[in-house]
Protein backbone atom coordinates (compact mmCIF):
# COMPACT_ATOMS: atom_id res chain seq x y z
CA UNK A 1 0.00 0.00 0.00
CA UNK A 2 1.20 3.47 -0.92
CA UNK A 3 0.87 6.16 1.74
CA UNK A 4 0.67 9.85 1.03
CA UNK A 5 -0.37 13.04 2.80
CA UNK A 6 -2.71 14.20 0.06
CA UNK A 7 -4.24 12.20 -2.78
CA UNK A 8 -5.86 14.22 -5.56
CA UNK A 9 -8.15 12.45 -8.00
CA UNK A 10 -8.06 14.35 -11.27
CA UNK A 11 -5.15 16.33 -12.75
CA UNK A 12 -7.31 18.98 -14.38
CA UNK A 13 -7.15 22.70 -13.56
CA UNK A 14 -8.61 22.26 -10.04
CA UNK A 15 -6.50 19.23 -9.08
CA UNK A 16 -3.23 20.63 -10.41
CA UNK A 17 -3.66 24.03 -8.75
CA UNK A 18 -4.48 22.29 -5.45
CA UNK A 19 -1.39 20.09 -5.82
CA UNK A 20 0.90 23.06 -6.48
CA UNK A 21 -0.56 25.08 -3.60
CA UNK A 22 -0.37 22.21 -1.07
CA UNK A 23 3.12 21.23 -2.22
CA UNK A 24 4.29 24.82 -1.78
CA UNK A 25 3.84 24.17 1.98
CA UNK A 26 5.71 20.87 1.80
CA UNK A 27 2.66 18.58 1.64
CA UNK A 28 3.52 15.28 -0.06
CA UNK A 29 1.01 14.99 -2.88
CA UNK A 30 0.01 12.05 -5.05
CA UNK A 31 -1.77 13.39 -8.12
CA UNK A 32 -3.82 10.81 -10.01
CA UNK A 33 -5.32 10.90 -13.48
CA UNK A 34 -6.71 8.26 -15.82
CA UNK A 35 -5.03 10.02 -18.74
CA UNK A 36 -1.28 10.07 -19.27
CA UNK A 37 -1.25 13.87 -19.46
CA UNK A 38 -1.55 16.70 -16.93
CA UNK A 39 -4.18 19.40 -17.49
CA UNK A 40 -7.44 17.49 -17.91
CA UNK A 41 -9.73 19.05 -20.48
CA UNK A 42 -7.44 22.10 -20.88
CA UNK A 43 -5.31 20.13 -23.35
CA UNK A 44 -8.23 20.28 -25.80
CA UNK A 45 -9.07 23.92 -25.41
CA UNK A 46 -7.58 25.92 -28.24
CA UNK A 47 -9.49 29.07 -27.36
CA UNK A 48 -8.11 31.93 -25.30
CA UNK A 49 -9.18 32.41 -21.72
CA UNK A 50 -10.39 35.71 -20.40
CA UNK A 51 -7.38 36.62 -18.43
CA UNK A 52 -7.69 35.31 -14.92
CA UNK A 53 -4.88 32.82 -15.19
CA UNK A 54 -2.14 34.46 -13.14
CA UNK A 55 -3.24 37.82 -14.51
CA UNK A 56 -2.19 36.97 -18.06
CA UNK A 57 -5.09 37.60 -20.38
CA UNK A 58 -5.67 35.73 -23.58
CA UNK A 59 -3.83 32.49 -22.85
CA UNK A 60 -5.04 29.40 -24.70
CA UNK A 61 -6.14 26.37 -22.64
CA UNK A 62 -3.53 24.18 -24.36
CA UNK A 63 -0.78 26.60 -23.27
CA UNK A 64 -2.05 26.75 -19.65
CA UNK A 65 -2.01 22.93 -19.59
CA UNK A 66 1.62 22.79 -20.75
CA UNK A 67 2.64 25.39 -18.19
CA UNK A 68 0.91 23.53 -15.35
CA UNK A 69 2.50 20.24 -16.44
CA UNK A 70 6.00 21.80 -16.33
CA UNK A 71 5.36 23.11 -12.81
CA UNK A 72 4.04 19.76 -11.55
CA UNK A 73 6.95 17.80 -13.01
CA UNK A 74 9.48 20.24 -11.51
CA UNK A 75 7.98 19.88 -8.02
CA UNK A 76 9.69 17.16 -5.94
CA UNK A 77 6.76 16.99 -3.50
CA UNK A 78 4.23 15.99 -6.20
CA UNK A 79 4.15 12.47 -7.51
CA UNK A 80 2.08 12.35 -10.70
CA UNK A 81 0.57 8.95 -11.49
CA UNK A 82 -0.87 9.10 -15.01
CA UNK A 83 -2.80 6.39 -16.89
CA UNK A 84 -4.10 5.48 -13.45
CA UNK A 85 -7.78 4.93 -12.89
CA UNK A 86 -9.16 5.24 -9.37
CA UNK A 87 -11.60 2.34 -9.17
CA UNK A 88 -13.18 3.15 -5.84
CA UNK A 89 -12.92 4.50 -2.35
CA UNK A 90 -13.16 2.19 0.66
CA UNK A 91 -14.78 4.29 3.35
CA UNK A 92 -14.02 2.08 6.36
CA UNK A 93 -10.28 2.04 5.68
CA UNK A 94 -9.94 5.37 3.86
CA UNK A 95 -8.24 3.56 1.00
CA UNK A 96 -8.34 4.22 -2.75
CA UNK A 97 -8.07 1.30 -5.15
CA UNK A 98 -6.00 2.16 -8.23
CA UNK A 99 -5.56 0.49 -11.59
CA UNK A 100 -2.09 1.57 -12.69
CA UNK A 101 -0.04 0.51 -15.72
CA UNK A 102 1.82 -1.75 -13.24
CA UNK A 103 -1.37 -3.37 -11.99
CA UNK A 104 -3.74 -2.93 -9.06
CA UNK A 105 -2.46 -0.87 -6.12
CA UNK A 106 -3.92 0.63 -2.98
CA UNK A 107 -3.32 4.15 -1.72
CA UNK A 108 -4.01 5.48 1.77
CA UNK A 109 -3.95 9.26 1.98
CA UNK A 110 -4.31 11.47 5.06
CA UNK A 111 -6.43 13.88 3.02
CA UNK A 112 -8.35 13.30 -0.20
CA UNK A 113 -9.29 15.89 -2.78
CA UNK A 114 -11.90 14.92 -5.36
CA UNK A 115 -11.32 17.01 -8.48
CA UNK A 116 -12.96 14.66 -10.96
CA UNK A 117 -14.71 17.25 -13.11
CA UNK A 118 -17.94 16.65 -14.96
CA UNK A 119 -19.75 14.56 -17.52
CA UNK A 120 -22.08 15.61 -20.30
CA UNK A 121 -25.83 15.73 -20.04
CA UNK A 122 -27.99 13.95 -22.59
CA UNK A 123 -31.28 15.35 -23.88
CA UNK A 124 -34.31 13.40 -25.09
CA UNK A 125 -35.24 13.12 -28.76
CA UNK A 126 -35.97 10.20 -31.08
CA UNK A 127 -32.71 8.77 -32.40
CA UNK A 128 -30.55 10.26 -29.63
CA UNK A 129 -28.75 6.92 -29.26
CA UNK A 130 -27.60 6.71 -32.90
CA UNK A 131 -23.87 6.63 -33.54
CA UNK A 132 -23.04 10.15 -34.70
CA UNK A 133 -24.71 11.78 -31.70
CA UNK A 134 -21.68 12.92 -29.71
CA UNK A 135 -21.05 15.05 -26.66
CA UNK A 136 -19.32 18.36 -27.39
CA UNK A 137 -16.38 17.23 -25.25
CA UNK A 138 -16.12 14.06 -27.32
CA UNK A 139 -15.89 16.07 -30.53
CA UNK A 140 -13.25 18.29 -28.94
CA UNK A 141 -11.26 15.24 -27.84
CA UNK A 142 -11.50 13.52 -31.21
CA UNK A 143 -10.41 16.65 -33.13
CA UNK A 144 -7.99 18.45 -30.88
CA UNK A 145 -6.25 15.52 -29.21
CA UNK A 146 -6.46 12.75 -31.79
CA UNK A 147 -6.62 14.83 -34.98
CA UNK A 148 -9.73 13.13 -36.35
CA UNK A 149 -12.69 15.12 -37.70
CA UNK A 150 -16.05 14.10 -36.25
CA UNK A 151 -17.73 14.07 -39.66
CA UNK A 152 -18.59 16.21 -42.66
CA UNK A 153 -21.47 18.32 -41.42
CA UNK A 154 -22.60 18.96 -37.87
CA UNK A 155 -25.67 20.17 -36.03
CA UNK A 156 -24.73 21.75 -32.69
CA UNK A 157 -27.36 21.63 -29.93
CA UNK A 158 -26.84 24.39 -27.39
CA UNK A 159 -25.37 27.89 -27.63
CA UNK A 160 -23.71 28.12 -24.25
CA UNK A 161 -19.96 28.81 -24.29
CA UNK A 162 -19.12 25.14 -24.93
CA UNK A 163 -21.50 24.92 -27.91
CA UNK A 164 -20.15 28.14 -29.39
CA UNK A 165 -16.48 27.38 -28.77
CA UNK A 166 -16.65 23.82 -30.09
CA UNK A 167 -18.54 25.07 -33.18
CA UNK A 168 -15.68 27.49 -33.82
CA UNK A 169 -13.11 24.75 -33.23
CA UNK A 170 -14.88 22.54 -35.78
CA UNK A 171 -14.72 25.35 -38.31
CA UNK A 172 -10.98 25.71 -37.53
CA UNK A 173 -10.56 22.00 -38.20
CA UNK A 174 -12.35 22.25 -41.54
CA UNK A 175 -15.67 20.71 -40.47
CA UNK A 176 -18.91 22.30 -41.70
CA UNK A 177 -21.26 23.41 -38.94
CA UNK A 178 -24.73 23.42 -40.50
CA UNK A 179 -26.44 25.19 -37.61
CA UNK A 180 -26.46 25.86 -33.89
CA UNK A 181 -29.85 25.53 -32.17
CA UNK A 182 -30.74 27.03 -28.81
CA UNK A 183 -33.98 26.36 -26.94
CA UNK A 184 -33.79 29.64 -25.02
CA UNK A 185 -34.93 32.88 -26.70
CA UNK A 186 -31.35 34.18 -26.54
CA UNK A 187 -27.81 32.93 -27.08
CA UNK A 188 -26.48 31.35 -23.88
CA UNK A 189 -22.74 32.04 -24.17
CA UNK A 190 -20.59 35.16 -24.41
CA UNK A 191 -21.25 37.52 -27.33
CA UNK A 192 -17.56 37.37 -28.32
CA UNK A 193 -17.83 33.61 -29.03
CA UNK A 194 -21.20 33.97 -30.79
CA UNK A 195 -19.85 36.75 -33.03
CA UNK A 196 -16.89 34.60 -34.07
CA UNK A 197 -19.10 31.83 -35.41
CA UNK A 198 -21.66 34.22 -36.92
CA UNK A 199 -18.86 35.89 -38.87
CA UNK A 200 -18.18 32.47 -40.40
CA UNK A 201 -21.79 32.37 -41.61
CA UNK A 202 -22.94 29.66 -39.18
CA UNK A 203 -26.62 30.28 -38.36
CA UNK A 204 -27.72 30.29 -34.71
CA UNK A 205 -31.41 29.48 -34.34
CA UNK A 206 -32.73 30.59 -30.95
CA UNK A 207 -36.06 29.21 -29.68
CA UNK A 208 -35.29 26.05 -31.70
CA UNK A 209 -34.48 22.50 -30.75
CA UNK A 210 -33.93 19.14 -32.37
CA UNK A 211 -37.12 17.20 -33.19
CA UNK A 212 -35.43 13.99 -34.23
CA UNK A 213 -32.27 12.38 -35.53
CA UNK A 214 -32.70 9.85 -38.31
CA UNK A 215 -30.62 7.19 -39.99
CA UNK A 216 -30.44 3.41 -40.23
CA UNK A 217 -27.20 2.59 -38.41
CA UNK A 218 -25.79 6.10 -37.92
CA UNK A 219 -26.98 9.68 -38.07
CA UNK A 220 -27.94 10.58 -41.64
CA UNK A 221 -29.81 13.78 -40.84
CA UNK A 222 -31.73 15.78 -38.30
CA UNK A 223 -34.96 17.72 -38.10
CA UNK A 224 -35.06 20.92 -36.05
CA UNK A 225 -38.10 22.99 -35.21
CA UNK A 226 -39.16 26.16 -33.46
CA UNK A 227 -40.42 26.17 -29.87
CA UNK A 228 -43.41 28.07 -28.54
CA UNK A 229 -43.47 29.84 -25.16
CA UNK A 230 -44.38 26.54 -23.44
CA UNK A 231 -41.28 24.86 -24.91
CA UNK A 232 -43.43 22.80 -27.33
CA UNK A 233 -42.40 22.33 -30.96
CA UNK A 234 -44.49 24.25 -33.49
CA UNK A 235 -45.73 22.01 -36.33
CA UNK A 236 -44.94 23.43 -39.75
CA UNK A 237 -41.65 25.05 -38.62
CA UNK A 238 -39.54 21.93 -39.22
CA UNK A 239 -36.24 22.24 -41.09
CA UNK A 240 -34.39 19.21 -42.33
CA UNK A 241 -30.60 19.28 -42.05
CA UNK A 242 -28.30 17.01 -43.97
CA UNK A 243 -25.81 16.23 -41.19
CA UNK A 244 -23.81 13.16 -40.16
CA UNK A 245 -22.99 14.43 -36.65
CA UNK A 246 -25.21 15.86 -33.93
CA UNK A 247 -23.18 17.45 -31.20
CA UNK A 248 -24.71 17.94 -27.76
CA UNK A 249 -23.61 20.93 -25.70
CA UNK A 250 -26.57 20.84 -23.37
CA UNK A 251 -24.80 21.15 -20.09
CA UNK A 252 -22.60 19.22 -17.71
CA UNK A 253 -23.20 17.45 -14.45
CA UNK A 254 -20.65 16.95 -11.63
CA UNK A 255 -18.83 13.61 -11.52
CA UNK A 256 -19.08 12.77 -7.84
CA UNK A 257 -19.10 8.98 -7.48
CA UNK A 258 -16.22 8.97 -4.97
CA UNK A 259 -18.05 11.42 -2.77
CA UNK A 260 -21.17 9.26 -2.78
CA UNK A 261 -18.96 6.28 -1.90
CA UNK A 262 -17.25 8.27 0.83
CA UNK A 263 -20.62 9.03 2.43
CA UNK A 264 -20.46 12.80 1.86
CA UNK A 265 -23.83 14.57 2.10
CA UNK A 266 -25.03 15.31 -1.42
CA UNK A 267 -27.74 17.65 -2.64
CA UNK A 268 -29.44 18.33 -5.97
CA UNK A 269 -28.89 21.94 -7.06
CA UNK A 270 -29.91 22.57 -10.69
CA UNK A 271 -27.87 25.81 -10.90
CA UNK A 272 -24.72 23.80 -10.13
CA UNK A 273 -25.51 21.04 -12.64
CA UNK A 274 -27.19 18.39 -10.45
CA UNK A 275 -26.03 16.54 -7.36
CA UNK A 276 -23.12 18.24 -5.61
CA UNK A 277 -21.53 17.64 -2.22
CA UNK A 278 -22.16 20.01 0.67
CA UNK A 279 -18.85 21.70 1.46
CA UNK A 280 -17.59 24.42 3.78
CA UNK A 281 -15.45 27.52 3.20
CA UNK A 282 -12.33 25.32 3.19
CA UNK A 283 -13.81 23.15 0.37
CA UNK A 284 -14.13 20.28 2.87
CA UNK A 285 -17.17 18.02 2.45
CA UNK A 286 -19.17 16.53 5.33
CA UNK A 287 -16.92 13.46 5.04
CA UNK A 288 -14.03 14.48 7.30
CA UNK A 289 -10.73 14.98 5.49
CA UNK A 290 -12.33 14.75 2.04
CA UNK A 291 -12.29 17.91 -0.03
CA UNK A 292 -13.74 18.90 -3.39
CA UNK A 293 -12.83 21.48 -6.04
CA UNK A 294 -13.66 22.37 -9.64
CA UNK A 295 -16.63 21.09 -11.61
CA UNK A 296 -17.15 18.20 -9.15
CA UNK A 297 -18.23 20.89 -6.66
CA UNK A 298 -20.61 22.52 -9.16
CA UNK A 299 -20.32 23.31 -12.86
CA UNK A 300 -18.44 26.54 -13.58
CA UNK A 301 -15.38 27.05 -15.75
CA UNK A 302 -11.64 26.50 -15.64
CA UNK A 303 -10.67 29.82 -14.03
CA UNK A 304 -12.92 29.23 -11.02
CA UNK A 305 -11.78 25.59 -10.89
CA UNK A 306 -8.17 26.81 -10.56
CA UNK A 307 -9.08 29.27 -7.80
CA UNK A 308 -11.08 26.61 -5.93
CA UNK A 309 -8.16 24.21 -6.32
CA UNK A 310 -5.76 26.73 -4.77
CA UNK A 311 -8.18 27.30 -1.87
CA UNK A 312 -8.56 23.55 -1.27
CA UNK A 313 -4.78 23.01 -1.47
CA UNK A 314 -4.20 25.81 1.02
CA UNK A 315 -6.88 24.56 3.42
CA UNK A 316 -5.52 21.00 3.26
CA UNK A 317 -1.98 22.19 4.00
CA UNK A 318 -3.40 24.19 6.93
CA UNK A 319 -5.33 21.18 8.25
CA UNK A 320 -2.05 19.24 8.23
CA UNK A 321 -0.49 21.94 10.38
CA UNK A 322 1.81 23.29 7.65
CA UNK A 323 0.51 26.84 7.34
CA UNK A 324 0.75 29.46 10.12
CA UNK A 325 -2.65 30.84 11.19
CA UNK A 326 -2.06 34.43 10.03
CA UNK A 327 -0.76 33.35 6.63
CA UNK A 328 -3.68 30.98 6.18
CA UNK A 329 -6.30 33.61 6.89
CA UNK A 330 -4.60 36.15 4.60
CA UNK A 331 -4.21 33.71 1.69
CA UNK A 332 -7.68 32.33 2.18
CA UNK A 333 -9.08 35.86 1.87
CA UNK A 334 -7.11 36.27 -1.38
CA UNK A 335 -8.64 33.07 -2.78
CA UNK A 336 -12.16 34.06 -1.73
CA UNK A 337 -11.68 37.52 -3.24
CA UNK A 338 -10.52 36.00 -6.52
CA UNK A 339 -13.52 33.65 -6.59
CA UNK A 340 -15.88 36.57 -5.88
CA UNK A 341 -14.32 38.54 -8.76
CA UNK A 342 -14.63 35.58 -11.13
CA UNK A 343 -18.30 35.25 -10.18
CA UNK A 344 -19.11 38.96 -10.44
CA UNK A 345 -20.51 38.92 -13.99
CA UNK A 346 -24.19 38.71 -14.90
CA UNK A 347 -23.77 35.12 -16.18
CA UNK A 348 -22.71 34.02 -12.68
CA UNK A 349 -25.99 34.99 -11.01
CA UNK A 350 -27.37 31.44 -11.24
CA UNK A 351 -24.11 30.02 -9.84
CA UNK A 352 -24.27 32.39 -6.86
CA UNK A 353 -27.88 31.39 -6.21
CA UNK A 354 -26.90 27.70 -6.36
CA UNK A 355 -23.93 28.23 -4.04
CA UNK A 356 -26.13 30.10 -1.55
CA UNK A 357 -28.61 27.18 -1.55
CA UNK A 358 -25.76 24.71 -0.97
CA UNK A 359 -24.34 26.80 1.90
CA UNK A 360 -27.74 27.09 3.54
CA UNK A 361 -28.04 23.31 3.60
CA UNK A 362 -24.46 23.01 4.82
CA UNK A 363 -25.32 25.38 7.69
CA UNK A 364 -28.37 23.32 8.64
CA UNK A 365 -26.28 20.16 8.52
CA UNK A 366 -23.59 21.69 10.77
CA UNK A 367 -26.21 22.90 13.29
CA UNK A 368 -27.83 19.44 13.36
CA UNK A 369 -24.40 17.88 14.01
CA UNK A 370 -23.81 20.27 16.91
CA UNK A 371 -27.20 19.41 18.46
CA UNK A 372 -26.41 15.70 18.13
CA UNK A 373 -23.08 16.20 19.93
CA UNK A 374 -24.70 18.20 22.71
CA UNK A 375 -27.30 15.48 23.31
CA UNK A 376 -24.86 12.56 23.40
CA UNK B 1 -6.78 16.92 -46.50
CA UNK B 2 -6.00 13.31 -47.24
CA UNK B 3 -8.26 11.21 -49.45
CA UNK B 4 -10.87 10.43 -46.81
CA UNK B 5 -10.53 13.94 -45.40
CA UNK B 6 -11.14 12.71 -41.90
CA UNK B 7 -7.61 13.03 -40.49
CA UNK B 8 -6.58 16.60 -39.72
CA UNK B 9 -3.19 17.29 -41.26
CA UNK B 10 -3.16 21.10 -41.05
CA UNK B 11 -4.55 23.15 -38.21
CA UNK B 12 -4.20 26.86 -37.40
CA UNK B 13 -3.26 26.23 -33.75
CA UNK B 14 -2.43 22.59 -33.14
CA UNK B 15 0.28 20.30 -34.49
CA UNK B 16 -0.35 16.63 -35.02
CA UNK B 17 3.02 14.91 -35.15
CA UNK B 18 3.57 11.88 -37.39
CA UNK B 19 2.97 8.64 -35.57
CA UNK B 20 3.67 5.01 -36.42
CA UNK B 21 1.06 3.37 -38.59
CA UNK B 22 -0.01 -0.10 -37.49
CA UNK B 23 -2.34 -2.75 -38.88
CA UNK B 24 -5.26 -4.08 -36.87
CA UNK B 25 -8.41 -6.03 -37.53
CA UNK B 26 -12.04 -4.95 -37.25
CA UNK B 27 -14.52 -7.81 -37.58
CA UNK B 28 -11.75 -9.74 -39.36
CA UNK B 29 -11.03 -6.95 -41.86
CA UNK B 30 -7.54 -5.48 -41.92
CA UNK B 31 -7.38 -1.73 -41.25
CA UNK B 32 -4.67 0.83 -40.46
CA UNK B 33 -4.45 3.28 -37.60
CA UNK B 34 -1.86 5.07 -35.50
CA UNK B 35 -0.22 3.23 -32.65
CA UNK B 36 -1.34 4.54 -29.26
CA UNK B 37 -4.42 6.42 -30.43
CA UNK B 38 -7.73 5.24 -28.96
CA UNK B 39 -9.37 2.38 -30.83
CA UNK B 40 -12.44 4.59 -31.34
CA UNK B 41 -10.34 7.28 -33.09
CA UNK B 42 -8.73 4.72 -35.41
CA UNK B 43 -12.11 3.17 -36.25
CA UNK B 44 -13.77 6.55 -36.73
CA UNK B 45 -10.97 7.58 -39.11
CA UNK B 46 -11.61 4.33 -40.99
CA UNK B 47 -15.28 5.23 -41.33
CA UNK B 48 -16.57 2.82 -38.68
CA UNK B 49 -19.09 4.32 -36.29
CA UNK B 50 -21.14 1.38 -35.01
CA UNK B 51 -19.10 -0.23 -32.23
CA UNK B 52 -21.65 -1.96 -30.04
CA UNK B 53 -25.22 -3.35 -30.14
CA UNK B 54 -27.38 -2.40 -27.20
CA UNK B 55 -28.25 -4.93 -24.51
CA UNK B 56 -32.01 -5.27 -24.91
CA UNK B 57 -32.98 -4.06 -28.35
CA UNK B 58 -29.75 -4.57 -30.25
CA UNK B 59 -29.68 -0.94 -31.37
CA UNK B 60 -26.44 0.38 -32.86
CA UNK B 61 -24.17 2.28 -30.50
CA UNK B 62 -21.09 4.42 -31.13
CA UNK B 63 -18.96 6.41 -28.75
CA UNK B 64 -20.66 9.32 -26.98
CA UNK B 65 -18.33 10.92 -24.40
CA UNK B 66 -14.97 9.73 -25.81
CA UNK B 67 -13.30 9.97 -22.39
CA UNK B 68 -14.33 6.75 -20.68
CA UNK B 69 -17.38 7.93 -18.74
CA UNK B 70 -20.39 6.52 -20.54
CA UNK B 71 -19.70 2.93 -21.73
CA UNK B 72 -21.52 3.49 -25.03
CA UNK B 73 -18.54 2.22 -27.05
CA UNK B 74 -17.85 -1.22 -25.57
CA UNK B 75 -16.06 -3.60 -27.95
CA UNK B 76 -14.41 -7.03 -27.77
CA UNK B 77 -10.60 -6.86 -28.02
CA UNK B 78 -8.68 -10.10 -28.54
CA UNK B 79 -11.62 -12.02 -27.04
CA UNK B 80 -12.01 -9.76 -24.00
CA UNK B 81 -15.42 -8.04 -23.84
CA UNK B 82 -16.41 -4.67 -22.34
CA UNK B 83 -13.30 -2.80 -23.48
CA UNK B 84 -13.95 0.94 -23.89
CA UNK B 85 -12.96 1.76 -27.46
CA UNK B 86 -12.55 5.44 -26.57
CA UNK B 87 -9.81 4.91 -24.00
CA UNK B 88 -8.09 1.66 -25.03
CA UNK B 89 -4.96 2.40 -27.02
CA UNK B 90 -4.44 0.82 -30.43
CA UNK B 91 -1.67 -1.77 -30.76
CA UNK B 92 -0.43 -3.57 -33.85
CA UNK B 93 -2.34 -6.74 -34.62
CA UNK B 94 -5.29 -6.09 -32.29
CA UNK B 95 -8.39 -8.06 -33.21
CA UNK B 96 -11.41 -5.95 -32.45
CA UNK B 97 -15.03 -7.07 -32.80
CA UNK B 98 -18.33 -5.30 -32.39
CA UNK B 99 -19.82 -6.24 -29.04
CA UNK B 100 -23.38 -7.56 -28.94
CA UNK B 101 -24.98 -6.83 -25.57
CA UNK B 102 -22.74 -8.02 -22.74
CA UNK B 103 -20.40 -9.77 -25.16
CA UNK B 104 -18.86 -13.23 -24.94
CA UNK B 105 -17.40 -14.75 -21.77
CA UNK B 106 -13.62 -14.52 -22.23
CA UNK B 107 -12.07 -17.90 -22.97
CA UNK B 108 -9.26 -18.85 -20.62
CA UNK B 109 -5.97 -19.76 -22.30
CA UNK B 110 -5.37 -22.79 -20.01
Amino acid sequence: MIRTELAIVGAGPAGVCAALEAASYGVKVTLLDREQWIGGQLVKQTHKFFGWYEKSAGTRGVVIAKDLAVKVKANPDIRFMGSTEVLGYYQADGVLLLETPQGIQTLKPERLLVATGASEKMILFPGNDLPGVYGAGAVQTLMNVHGVRPGKSVLMIGSGNIGLIVSYQMAQAGVKVAAVVEALPHIGGYAVHASKIRRLGIPIYTRHTIKEAYGTDCVEGAVIWQLDDDWQGIPGTEKQLDVDVICLATGLTPLCEFLWQAGAEMTDIPELGGFVPLYDEHMETTAKGIYVAGDAAGIEEASTAMAEGRLAGLAIAYSLGKVPDHEFSRKRQDCLKELAELRAGPTSQAILKGLAAMREQMGKQARAQTRKKVRS
Amino acid sequence: MEASGIRITQHPILDFPERRKVKFYWEGKELEGYEGEPIAAALHAAGIKVLHKSLKQGRPRGFFCAIGNCSSCLVVVDGVPNVRACTEKLRAGMRIEMQEGVGPVPVSKE
